[in-house]
C-alpha cells in the first residue's frame, strides 16, 4: 500500500466536525470518488468525528489518500484519549446509546466503509478506522 | 449568532438550508421554527435541503424532531429537494427519520401541504357536522 497523502485535523470543537466532512470531502473528489461514495465516506466522518468530540472528550482524525492494487482510497482514523468503550461489541448494535440518542453513529459508518476497525482501551481511549475505496 | 433564515409566506414558513450546519445551528434552527410557527400562527414548514450534501444521524435527527413538533403544534413540515445519494446514504446509516413527509421539489412540497391542510380542514367540517 501506497501513501499518497496525509493530514491530521483536531477534533475539539463542532466546528472541527464540518472541517472534516469538508476536507474529507474535497479529498474524495481529487481522488474521482463517484458522488454517492464521497456522500457515503463524509457522512461516516460526520459520525465519527462527534463520538471522538462527544465521548471521546475530543481528539483528532488522521485521513490518509492510499493506493492499493492500483485502486485509490480514502482512510480517516479517529483517535482521543477518553473513557474507552467497555464492550465493543454493544456499542456497535444499532440503537445502543449511552448518551440518549439514536445510537446509529457506530454501526452506521460501518455500514458506509469498505473496511471498519475499533480498537478501545477503557481508560484509555478509542481509535477507530474507516477506509472506503474508489 | 449565526442563524439560518426562517421566511414567511402566508400561511407557510420557507427554510432553505445552504451551509454546512454545524451541531449548534441545526438545533438554533429547530427552535427557532418551533417558535415561528407559533409566533406566525403558521400551518405548514416548507425546509429546502437540496443544497445539502450530507445528512448524518444529528441532522436526520434534526429533521424529524421539526416534523413531531410541528405536528403537536398543528402545523405540516415538507422536507424538499434531497439529493439521491444523499437518501441512498441516510438508509444504508439505518436512519429512518420518523413523521418526515418528503417531496422532489419547492413547488410539489407546497401542493403536498395544501392537500394536507385542505384535508385536515375537511375532517374538522366532517366533525362538525
Ligand atoms: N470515541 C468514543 N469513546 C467512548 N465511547 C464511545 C466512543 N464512540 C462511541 N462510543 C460509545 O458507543 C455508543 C454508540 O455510539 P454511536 O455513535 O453508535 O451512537 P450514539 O453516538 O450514542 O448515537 P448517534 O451516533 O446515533 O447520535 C455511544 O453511545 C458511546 O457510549
Ligand atoms: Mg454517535
Amino acid at each position: 500500500m501506497m501513501l499518497l497523502k496525509s493530514e491530521s485535523l483536531p477534533i475539539v470543537s463542532e466546528q472541527d466536525i464540518v472541517r472534516a466532512r469538508q476536507v474529507a470531502r474535497q479529498w474524495a473528489i481529487d481522488l474521482n470518488f463517484k458522488l454517492i461514495d464521497q456522500t457515503k465516506f463524509v457522512t461516516a466522518v460526520s459520525e465519527l468525528a462527534r463520538n471522538t468530540l462527544i465521548y471521546g472528550r475530543g481528539g483528532f482524525m488522521l485521513l490518509e489518500a492510499v493506493e492499493k492494487d492500483l485502486r485509490k482510497g480514502l482512510r480517516a482514523v479517529f483517535e482521543d484519549r477518553g473513557p474507552g468503550i467497555p464492550d465493543i461489541e454493544e456499542a456497535l448494535k444499532d440503537g445502543f446509546s449511552t448518551g440518549n440518542s439514536l445510537g446509529l453513529g457506530l454501526p452506521g459508518a460501518k455500514r458506509l466503509s469498505n473496511e471498519f476497525e475499533i480498537i478501545s482501551q477503557p481508560g484509555e481511549g478509542t481509535r477507530v478506522t474507516i477506509a472506503r475505496w474508489t | 449568532m449565526e442563524r439560518i433564515p426562517i421566511l414567511r409566506m402566508g400561511d407557510f414558513l420557507l427554510v432553505t438550508i445552504q451551509v454546512d450546519m454545524h451541531d449548534r445551528l441545526a438545533m438554533t434552527l429547530q427552535d427557532d421554527l418551533t417558535r415561528q410557527i407559533v409566533a406566525s400562527n403558521s400551518r405548514g414548514v416548507l425546509i429546502d435541503i437540496s443544497s445539502l450534501e450530507m445528512i448524518d444521524s444529528f441532522i436526520g435527527r434534526m429533521l424529524s424532531n421539526i416534523s413531531l413538533m410541528s405536528n403537536v403544534l398543528a402545523a405540516q413540515t415538507v422536507v424538499v429537494g434531497m439529493q439521491p445519494a444523499v437518501a441512498i446514504t441516510l438508509v444504508e446509516l439505518g436512519m429512518s427519520m420518523p413523521g418526515v413527509r418528503t417531496a422532489l421539489n419547492v413547488e410539489k412540497g407546497m401542493m403536498l401541504l395544501r392537500e394536507c391542510l385542505d384535508s385536515d380542514d375537511s375532517e374538522v367540517e366532517d366533525d362538525a357536522s
